[in-house]
């Protein structure tokens, strides 16, 4: 399995071979491809790029869009900028809570939604708003929330 | 250009995207084909058209009729209806202050630069951005200026940086012309990341070639041969048009080797970010793009001098290139006779939270809030009254009500110990918890405190703790002065703009709103703190 991880990872990321200044774009390349950058495709990126292993892991770490476990089938992101607060953004998060049974950072027992807190996502007009994978909700409400994400769990089920 | 009785102008953009803006483009074409109008009528996708929150909005020139909330059913009827029979549909007209709506009038009076093409033109169309006269200031420049004259013009205009800081930018521009070095950079900051603020994103969806012919101009100025654009990575729709532009640059020859057959070169790559609100920072924003942790730079040295890969480096604001094609095009002195003589100009605001209309304006420098909250925001809601404003995003102020005849310039701001930031005006209503939005906007820096300095990384933790406890009602009066004495510390001792910033909305919070503090300071119960402070029970 580490193997085949490592054998992808490398051709992936033969596009940047001694790169060092691509390393934030060699990550984005193999978490859009694998889901996430595991502790032996960040060794693999290493070797390529020629920078030390420490250094990957330092931006992996760093940066809040990279991930080093599995996320859920579907990736929940809940604005919590100024304006979806002010809008009720709280009462979005109970909601999610309550129907998935785990908050901000965890992902759900089945595995099917991973929640996640996000800064200002600049579509403030709508607020509360968060994004489920690609698509973007807003004015949002408790009984709302908890329908976008029965449907949801329905259709990728 | 082929030549159309009327332009169909539909705002694209994500929140039209997810207001299903496609469903109804579609419809409308199909409809428009159905009558037989194709020849005459031509649907144009643009950028915003600077109404927000208001579903898919759409203007039919020449009447100049706006329609917001628009569905597929409408598209159907407007296409009928207003195309066809040439009855606009009032039903779904948008009340504007102006008879005859010019772009520059929706929504009150605006003053539009920066935005003057946003919702006007078609983003993915070059020919488009030229027909309006874009591309002119580049042309003037490389071919009958030298480097020193455009910086020259841009000094005189007093252009000041619209990321925050208020700097002039030809100031800038001259010290990376000084600084030594063949090689130099231009780098535009695109990563948007204050909260209740996205006109960073309007512009790079609305109008993509402006801040291109800025750019290169920026790079003519100051003898650089490369431009980078970092971009926020959720802005998928702004990468890909901003994209698209470069490509189609590159086509006409306005970007790449010897442009326009002059002696100069420059081309422009986007790079996306990876989430961390520092990276707006510039020194943190260059630690990126060289493969790093965005961790800011101790300075001096500034970029000026050593920026990225240690070599003189302009960062611009996404606002503040979009001022520079129209200043080169008419002249510092046209640019003088916007705003106020320490603040020329206009500027982009984000009007938010408990307002009427809710989203972009641009205005000159030096208009009182008060005309942007009641004129342009259209006041709160009808029976709500105004608790207090926050300005300038989350390192911005809170202000009271007394405030509102506060003109909106970066020095008469400074005065009132405020600051313009990033342009959002957080409008809140009675009721509001000032309290609790400053537990909001502190859990936010704790959040994105880079963690390098310990004043930050500590002073943000403390000040979580210490807003927990004000919340539930422990701790007492002395937690007012323990949060003072923290951002005091890290206003002194913190590395970069994000530590020495929290220390505004404290102050301000704590000063304006201080009834309210004590409030909660001693055990008063407050509904809306409760609720936010036990998720569990404070379900309504």
């Amino acid at each position: 399995m580490t193997v085949e991880i490592e054998a992808r990872v490398a051709e992936l990321v033969k596009p940047y071979a001694g790169k060092r200044s691509e390393l934030i774009q060699a990550l984005h390349r193999v978490q859009s491809e694998l889901g996430h950058i595991p502790k032996a495709a960040q060794a693999v990126v290493a070797e390529a790029l020629g920078v030390p292993p420490s250094q990957v892991t330092g931006v992996v770490s760093f940066y809040h869009f990279f991930r080093t476990a599995p996320a859920g089938q579907h990736t929940v992101r809940l604005c919590l900028g100024t304006a979806c607060h002010v809008r009720g953004a709280e009462r979005v998060l109970k909601a999610i809570q309550e129907e998935l049974g785990v908050g901000l950072g965890a992902t759900s027992a089945d595995g099917m939604f991973t929640v996640e807190g996000v800064r200002c996502l600049g579509a403030c007009g709508l607020a509360p708003v968060m994004m489920v994978d690609d698509e973007v909700y807003g004015r949002l409400d408790p009984k709302r929330v908890k329908r976008i994400l029965r449907e949801v769990g329905k259709d990728g089920g | 250009m082929k030549i159309a009785r009327a332009h169909v102008l539909v705002g694209v953009d994500d929140e039209a995207r997810l207001a299903g803006v496609d469903e109804v483009l579609a419809v409308l074409r199909g409809a428009i084909a159905e009558l037989g109008l194709e020849g005459e009528v031509r649907v144009v996708e643009t950028g915003t058209l600077g109404i927000s929150g208001r579903g898919v909005a759409i203007a039919v020139y020449p009447d100049g009729v706006y329609y917001a909330g628009v569905t597929p059913a409408d598209a159907r009827t407007i296409a009928e209806e207003h195309l066809w029979k040439g009855r606009p549909v009032e039903r779904l007209r948008l009340p504007t202050a102006a008879p005859v709506a010019r772009p520059g009038e929706i929504l009150g009076r605006q003053t539009r630069v920066v935005l003057a093409n946003c919702g006007v033109i078609d983003p993915e169309e070059i020919d488009e951005y030229i027909a309006v006269g874009g591309y002119e200031a580049l042309a003037r420049a490389v071919t009958e200026m030298t480097p020193e004259a455009v910086i020259d013009e841009v000094k005189r205009s007093g252009l000041r940086g619209r990321g925050g800081a208020g700097f002039p930018t030809g100031v800038k521009w001259s010290a990376v012309r000084l600084a030594s070095g063949p090689e130099k950079y231009v780098i535009c900051n695109a990563d948007e990341g204050e909260p209740g603020t996205f006109k960073d994103r309007l512009i790079l969806e609305g109008d993509p070639h402006k801040l291109i012919e800025a750019m290169a101009i920026a790079a003519y100025a100051v003898g650089a041969r490369t431009g980078i654009v970092y971009v926020r990575g959720e802005y998928k729709l702004s990468i890909a048009r901003i994209s698209r532009a470069i490509a189609q640059a590159r086509e006409y020859g306005l970007l790449g080797p010897r442009i326009l057959d002059t002696a100069f070169s420059f081309d422009i790559e986007v790079r996306p970010g990876a989430g961390a609100y520092v990276c707006g920072e510039e020194t943190a924003l260059i630690e990126s793009l060289e493969g790093k942790r965005g961790w800011p730079r101790i300075r001096p040295p500034y970029p000026v001098t050593h920026g990225l890969w240690g070599k003189p480096t302009v960062v611009n604001n996404v606002e503040t290139l979009a001022n520079v094609p129209e200043i080169l095009r008419r002249g510092a002195a046209w640019y003088r006779t916007l705003g106020t003589p320490t603040c020329p100009g206009t500027k982009v605001y984000t009007i938010l939270g408990h307002v009427r209309f809710p989203g972009l304006v641009e205005v000159p420098m030096g208009t009182p809030l008060r005309t942007l909250v009641y004129e342009l925001g259209g006041g709160l809601p009808e029976g709500r009254a105004l608790k207090g404003l926050l300005i300038g995003g989350a390192a911005g102020a809170f202000l009271p009500p007394a405030a509102l005849d506060v003109r909106m310039d970066f020095d008469s701001l400074a005065e009132r110990a405020a600051v313009l930031g990033s342009g959002a005006i957080l409008v809140m209503d009675e009721t509001t918890c000032i309290v609790d939005m400053l537990g909001s906007v502190l859990r936010f820096f704790r959040h994105e405190s880079c963690g390098q300095c310990v004043p930050c990384r500590a002073g943000t933790d403390a000040l979580v703790r210490l807003m927990a406890a004000l919340q539930a009602g422990e701790g007492g009066e002395r937690i007012l002065s323990q949060m003072v004495e923290i951002v005091d510390a890290m206003r002194l001792a913190s590395l970069c703009p994000l530590g020495q910033s929290v220390a505004l909305p404290v102050c301000t919070a704590v000063d304006g709103f201080r009834d309210e503090f004590l409030a909660h300071a001693r055990g008063n119960p407050c509904p809306r703190c409760w609720a936010n402070a036990h998720p569990r029970e404070g379900a309504p």
